[in-house]
């Protein structure tokens, strides 16, 4: 495994361990409902400084239960998620093809096929001009 | 940082929705500009919509004992400057407020300037900022997106702050409540957005070395320099200087 790939490793692990820490230590424990939403919070504490306030607006559409809702929090995650491993895998596949192409052009046109030779081969030519 | 469908008494919700309005009808302006100039731009714009479309659906726990989420917008404000994300922010709040109930359209000015515009600039200003004295580019990165994501809330406190004042301590007491709910909850979820926005920016440099340059977050490589140098070289030795012209003329047109 090389260095890039450990640091990043090492970045979504702290991310999990920020996230998870709250939990394992029970630091929700104090509150008769832990770990609820800050938005919620924040509704309960505007009725708290004016209890007559009444919401004017309904929501058009609403999940008609938590599971319902929680699906469709998933589906928005998962739309997002899809489209960023769309990117970062066509850009590595398209990196990989102009590798490729380079490669072969490089190379003699009789071992031409065999790409992952032909890469070695490029990368000693590489180096022989950088001696001279 | 959602304010919940009539949530905010009307003239709040309609002065919002003003002072929202500009900032997106120019940033649609700048979105179309910019697809139209750099048509292969599209394909990370989209990326960056959708990491804000992740990371606002991820309700995280954090050390105040509730859950929030993180905003997303810090990495495309950086790429792509803050106009662009009050686009691709409003997008993901019309998706939330409409299909989960989340937010609202009466509210929808209120959050969009807070995460969509006030949010992305604040961060963009941290990032460069640190850029110019010469920060790593991580670091700027990393306090970028933190900034984009903390101040989000902060300005939510405000605007609740701002509606439903504490009848014995007034606005400021308000802001303490509202502020003790969002914006200490968000301290650490900030520093996860910050970190996960670095980690997008590393497998971005590694994967997407000219259009960040392009975009002028990656100066000019001189790593990649020497070595299109090299292949040049090594396919035509007998002319040497041709490849280099070109290269030369192209850090000049870019600088």
């Amino acid at each position: 495994m090389n260095r890039n790939t450990k640091i990043n490793i090492l970045l979504v692990v702290i991310v999990v361990a920020l996230a998870v820490l709250p939990l394992a230590l029970g630091l929700g424990d104090h509150k008769d409902e832990p770990f609820t939403g800050a938005d919620a919070q924040a509704e309960t504490a505007i009725t708290e400084i004016e209890p007559d306030y009444e919401p004017w607006f309904t929501p058009l559409y609403e999940p008609p239960s938590g599971e319902v809702e929680s699906a469709l929090f998933a589906l928005q995650a998962a739309i997002g998620a899809g489209v960023l491993a769309y990117y970062f895998g066509l850009r590595r596949g398209r990196r990989q093809g102009a590798e490729r192409a380079r490669a072969q052009e490089a190379a003699p046109a009789g071992s031409a096929t065999d790409a992952e030779d032909a890469r070695a081969r490029t990368e000693d030519t590489r180096s022989r001009t950088e001696q001279v | 940082m959602h304010i919940a469908e009539g949530f905010l008494p009307p003239a709040h919700a309609i002065a919002w929705g003003v002072a929202s309005a500009p900032f997106v009808v120019h940033g649609v302006r700048s979105l179309t500009r910019e697809v139209k100039e750099h048509p292969e731009s599209t394909l990370l714009l989209g990326a960056s919509g959708a990491f804000t479309f992740v990371l606002s659906a991820l309700k995280i726990p954090s050390v105040t004992g509730s859950c929030s989420h993180p905003t997303g917008t810090g990495l495309g404000a950086i790429l792509f400057r803050p106009p662009i994300m009050a686009v691709l922010g409003t997008i993901t709040l019309l998706f939330q407020a409409l299909l989960l109930a989340h937010g609202g359209l009466t509210t929808l000015g209120a959050n969009v300037f807070s995460m969509a515009i006030i949010g992305p600039w604040a961060g963009y200003a941290v990032y460069k900022l640190l850029k110019r004295y010469e920060a790593p580019l991580m670091v700027a990165v990393f306090f970028g997106a933190f900034v984009a994501d903390l101040s989000t809330y902060c300005v939510t406190s405000v605007q609740l702050a701002l509606a439903f004042p504490d009848p014995g301590s007034g606005f400021l007491g308000a802001l303490g409540k509202f502020g003790g709910i969002f914006a200490v909850t968000q301290i650490p979820l900030a520093v996860s957005e910050g970190l996960l926005t670095v980690l997008v920016m590393r497998l971005l440099v590694q994967s997407s070395k000219g259009e960040l340059t392009r975009l002028g977050v990656l100066l000019q490589s001189k790593r990649q320099q020497p070595r299109t140098e090299k292949t040049a070289t090594s396919e035509k030795p007998e002319a040497p200087e041709a490849p280099e012209k070109p290269e030369k003329s192209e850090t000049g047109a870019s600088a």
